[in-house]
This record gives structure tokens, C-alpha cells and sequence, in this order.
């Protein structure tokens, strides 16, 4: 094991888990890097998603999630967009929410429902993209 | 802290209910507000994919879920949520760039965001009512 700088904080305290977890700076710097790859890519999603939405039909949906291109920036929009959701619903959580349980619950519910959302889009988004190579009913 | 007891029932600083709400203040709960907004709206957008997935049938039964008042209500919410944070998450990342990083600045950024963020959500839903092509 490295060598530890010496340390103020008493044994107890260091046990109990409290003060800084040393997590804190890679928590920021994954919030600002994913903030700025969604700059373009919810630009592109939101923008493609209202045109779907607003003007077109099943049609015109299936035909977004058949390009490899659009489905391409789709994955990498719901990969940011749930991991910088979750680090943000953490914050929230960490700063209203005082009971020790329900803030290590709520926080590990949300990381592993975003963990089932982003499996769950992601094969639903490859499972329509395969029907334009596997012929279907 | 000394013991747990301690910590019980204390009055928790910032006293909220004494501050005027200010540009600063109402600004950045408006950033956390919309983000949990957008949060929400994740599973709903995960649910259309689905519905696509699960052929037309479903995927018209989902739409037409909004296919109402309250519907559209909730699509002009997270609309809103989506431009508000996009353009106020900018002005966080160019503060972090230490620009406009001072009075101000917050000022001038802040009714930017403000500005930009009414004339992003209207003009999409003037596109969407056919207000302009």
C-alpha cells in the first residue's frame, strides 16, 4: 500500500466514510466532458426527435433508427445523457437528502435504473436497426 | 462534530426563507430544476425507442399518449427544460473557462440565457404549430 501524507482526521471519522472520498475531482471532470459532448449531440437528437415527432410517422422513425450514422449518435446522446443524469441526480440527492440509507438507496437505485435504461435503448435502438438486414413479418 | 446527537435538529445554514430571490439565486435553482426535468423525461424518451422497437401498433398507442392536453403540456415542459439547461450548462462551462467570471458578467450571461432560452422554445413550437417553415 502507498504511503498516506499524515492525516488530521481521527480514526473514527475515517472510518465512518465521511469527509472527502478522493472521487470528487474525476465526479466534475466527467460532469464537464459530458456536458460538452452533448452540446452537439442533443442538438442533433432533440432536432431530429421533434422532426419525427412533429412532421412524421412510424415510417419515418424506423427509418432515423435504420441509419448507422443516426443510430451511432443516438447510442453515444443516451450514454452521456444517462451518466451525466445520474451524476446529477446524485448531487441533488447528496444535498436534500440527510438520511444516510435512503442517500446510499436512492443514489445506487438511480445509477443501476440508468445502468437498465441505457442496456434497454440500446438493444432496442440495434434490434430495429437488424430489421433492415433480416428479413421480418 | 462531536457526538451524533449533536447534529440533531440544528437550524442548517444558508437560511433560504431571509434571501430576496436574486438573478444568482433563481437562475441556478432553475438549472438544477430543469435538469431533474430532463431526468425525468430520459425513461419516457428510452419508452419511445421501445415503442418503435415494438412495431406501429405500440408505437401509436405511445404517441397518442400525447396526444392531449396534458401531453403537450409536458412536450413544451421538457422543451423548455431541454433549451433552458443546454444554454445555462454553456454559461457554466465558460465560467469555468473563467470568463465572464465576475458581477457583471453574471449579469450579462445570465438575462443572455434568459433572452436565448424563450427565443429557442418559441420558435420550436412556432415550427411545430406551422407558424413559420
Amino acid at each position: 500500500m502507498k504511503k498516506q501524507p499524515p492525516s488530521f482526521r481521527t480514526p473514527l471519522g475515517r472510518v465512518r466514510g465521511l469527509g472527502s472520498a478522493h472521487h470528487g475531482s474525476g465526479h466534475w471532470l466527467a460532469m464537464r466532458l459530458t456536458s460538452l459532448a452533448l452540446i452537439p449531440l442533443s442538438l442533433y437528437v432533440a432536432s431530429t426527435f421533434m422532426n419525427v415527432l412533429a412532421f412524421g410517422g412510424y415510417v419515418d422513425a424506423v427509418a432515423w433508427l435504420q441509419s448507422p450514422f443516426a443510430v451511432t449518435l443516438l447510442i453515444l446522446f443516451l450514454l452521456a445523457t444517462l451518466h451525466h443524469a445520474a451524476n446529477g441526480l446524485q448531487v441533488v440527492i447528496e444535498d436534500y437528502v440527510h438520511c444516510e440509507a435512503v442517500k446510499f438507496a436512492s443514489v445506487f437505485g438511480i445509477k443501476f435504473f440508468a445502468a437498465a435504461l441505457a442496456v434497454l435503448g440500446v438493444l432496442s435502438i440495434v434490434k430495429i436497426l437488424f430489421w433492415s438486414l433480416l428479413p421480418h413479418a | 462534530m462531536t457526538t451524533p446527537s449533536a447534529k440533531q435538529a440544528r437550524p442548517l445554514s444558508p437560511h433560504l426563507s431571509v434571501y430576496k430571490p436574486q438573478m444568482s439565486s433563481v437562475l441556478s435553482i432553475f438549472h438544477r430544476a430543469t435538469g431533474v426535468a430532463l431526468a425525468a423525461g430520459v425513461p419516457v424518451l428510452v419508452a419511445w425507442i421501445v415503442a418503435v422497437a415494438a412495431g406501429p401498433d405500440i408505437y401509436a398507442l405511445f404517441t397518442g399518449l400525447f396526444h392531449n392536453i396534458v401531453g403537450q403540456i409536458l412536450l413544451f415542459g421538457w422543451s423548455f427544460s431541454f433549451f433552458y439547461h443546454f444554454w445555462a450548462g454553456i454559461r457554466h462551462l465558460v465560467w469555468d473557462a473563467g470568463w465572464f467570471l465576475h458581477k457583471k458578467g453574471m449579469a450579462q450571461t445570465g438575462w443572455f440565457v434568459v433572452g436565448i432560452t424563450a427565443i429557442s422554445t418559441l420558435a420550436t413550437w412556432a415550427k411545430i404549430w406551422g407558424l413559420w417553415s
